[in-house]
């Protein structure tokens, strides 16, 4: 993706191009003393999940002192600072012009297509969360398999992709109680969100299929498959098909295939 | 070629340093030392940089041989105890070992945590910046277990047999939080109760997290939120309303709402708080968060220079001035001859 910035800041007198009415401001949210969370929105929105990205990289290229790293999220874009040498109002004010100065452009796309397998023990949650609705379990993999997701960032654990795109009729709320640990590579659903899991894990989220393709593995180019702005559609994948693909994906091999959107 | 090797160790053995920064946008939790304090007093009494590599002890400790030469250690921990061929040793104290000793960590009594810095750091590979061990990912490598054996780069110096830093007061007490990023999420009576009640440590807190029960803190907009960013520190209360402040391994982004924040300089405390411990929160200003933060560092930065006035003295007077004990130092001593460290 790439990223313009507006005009310089005017000269004294000439109106202000922020006065202009546009997006609405973000909302700068304390993490405690170590992080701002540059919020845009309460809602998973690709425009919103444009301005976190844009945001992100002219953040970026001002290598600010005290500025340790930043996680773009679906949302907001997190500020990661050493309290001790940032200056916070600074901070502060240089990321509300940013954020007024920095807008999307393109998005240059790629499409990973990812074998999943469904229900069963590779989902533990699908069968009952098809009861729910009063889906056969085959209709609500067809739901999940119809929809074209976007990588909107990558979190929770190393290569854990979030995506946008998931079918309404899916959404469906965490589990009350975490569980302590789900299975590596679990596709998931946790309310508005789906997600390709990477590593085994404690999570809330709901398990319907799992895929042999490896979203972070050490040693492997690339280490991390999935970036912010990639397409995902998902493939069924049978049982059977499982033991190979999973044996290659664990030789390094990427079993997911990349094909033009 | 010095090295440590380990006989036996707990479960929650692991090399940490200060922790792996820029790559949490990729998922890649920071890890590192959960008492970075107590970490940084084991490197700097033994020379060594405040933020290098130690062996991180959970609850339990273990018994290592030092091989290939003479090497200077250091443990430093709530109620901890180092034993070097059987004669032992004081907590925030270098000591030498020689090729052969047993070298015996004793389980950490008034804590969770505990390190042991060798003089000259150990002879690692870092993995994307950083020494630290991610249980969960296995990036930074994996927790040490019994035949183990870790290469020290094998410095002997004068830090071998000095010490004596100030070791900056820490506060005991309430664990200062700001609130947010997501008060707005929760009944007014639930940040009343955060910062009114008692909340215990449970046992199944870990690196990533440290469980609490207390009273129920209500959510008035649901428990889900659409994932954002997290920090070590953020208290985080999903669905059966008890709060988890995230801890050092912890995931980099997050969907349950986040009540508070507990302040960077607070965090170790947190982390030394034993399952069964009742902590109580109060709420700060970020104003109020910064200067405790600096004057953390400032107290890290004396203590620091003061080792390293120590390790610079050279007789067995002045050794003997900061409370010598066969050959070790206290660095507790409240005011040693270097006081504030200038």
């Amino acid at each position: 993706m790439t990223v313009s910035q507006g005009p310089e800041p005017p000269a004294a007198g000439a109106p202000d191009p922020a006065a202009r009415p546009g997006p609405a401001e973000p909302r700068l949210l304390a993490c405690g003393d170590s992080a701002i969370s540059v919020d845009f929105g309460d809602h998973i929105d690709p425009g919103l999940n444009a301005r976190v990205v844009a945001l992100d990289a002219a953040l970026c290229d001002l290598a600010l002192p005290g500025v340790l790293e930043t996680v773009p999220t679906y949302r907001s874009l997190l500020v990661h600072v050493d309290a001790t040498m940032v200056d916070f109002p600074a901070l502060c004010d240089t990321l509300r012009r940013l954020a007024r100065r920095t807008h999307a452009q393109t998005m240059s796309r790629r499409r990973w297509r990812v074998p999943v397998v469904y229900g069963g023990a590779f989902g533990v949650d699908l069968a009952a969360l098809a009861t729910d609705r009063g889906m056969r379990p085959a209709d609500f993999v067809q739901a999940h398999v119809q929809s074209l997701y976007t990588v909107y960032m990558i979190g929770f654990m190393p290569g854990f992709a979030y995506l946008g795109g998931l079918d309404p009729r899916l959404a469906t709320p965490r589990r009350r109680e975490p569980r302590s640990s789900v299975p590596d590579r679990s596709i998931s659903i946790g309310g508005a969100q789906s997600a390709i899991g990477s590593l085994a894990a404690p999570s809330g989220w709901q398990l319907i299929g799992r895929t042999p393709v490896r979203a972070c593995m050490p040693g492997r180019s690339p280490v991390f498959l999935f970036e912010p702005g990639d397409e995902v559609v998902f493939e069924p994948l049978s049982e059977d098909a499982w033991p190979a693909l999973d044996a290659a994906a664990s030789a390094g091999e990427i079993v997911a295939t990349l094909e033009e959107p | 070629m010095i090295a440590l090797e380990v006989e036996s160790c707990g479960p929650g053995t692991s090399v940490q340093d200060a922790g792996r920064i820029g790559f949490r946008r990729f998922g890649v939790s920071a890890a590192g030392a959960m008492d970075q304090r107590a970490l940084a007093v084991s490197n700097a009494v033994v020379g060594n940089p405040l933020t290098g590599a130690a062996i991180e002890f959970t609850l339990l400790g273990g018994s290592f041989v030092v091989t290939g030469g003479r090497l200077s250690l250091a443990l430093s921990g709530p109620g901890c105890v180092l034993s070097i061929a059987g004669r032992p040793v004081p907590a925030d104290v270098a000591a030498a070992a020689e090729a052969g000793d047993r070298v015996t960590v004793g389980p950490v009594r008034q804590g969770v945590y505990a390190y042991l810095a060798v003089g000259g750091g150990f002879a690692l590979d870092p993995e994307m910046g950083s020494c630290s061990v991610h249980r969960r990912s296995g990036i930074g490598g994996r927790m040490l277990a019994a035949g183990d054996r870790l290469a020290c780069a094998g410095r002997t110096g004068a830090s071998s047999s000095a010490g004596a830093p100030v070791i900056p007061a820490e506060s005991t007490g309430l664990i200062r939080v700001i609130p947010g990023p997501q008060d707005d999420y929760f009944a007014p009576q639930a940040m009343v109760s955060l910062l009114s009640e008692a909340f215990v440590v449970q046992l199944d807190s870990d690196r990533m997290g440290c469980r609490l029960r207390g009273p129920a803190l209500d959510h008035i907009r649901g428990y889900n939120i659409v994932s954002d960013g997290v920090v070590p520190g953020s208290i985080q209360v999903p669905g059966d309303r008890q709060p988890i402040v995230l801890m050092r391994d912890c995931q980099t982004t997050g969907g349950y709402p986040k009540i508070a924040t507990v302040i960077s300089a607070d965090l170790d405390r947190m982390a030394q708080a034993q399952p069964g411990t009742a902590l109580r929160f109060a709420a700060v200003t970020r104003d109020e968060a910064v200067a405790a933060a600096r004057q953390r560092a400032l107290g890290l930065a004396r203590m620091a220079r003061a080792a390293g006035e120590q390790a610079r003295l050279p007789t067995t007077e002045a050794l003997l001035a900061v409370n010598l004990i066969s050959g070790m130092v206290n660095a507790c001593a409240p005011d040693g001859p270097s006081g504030d460290g200038g």
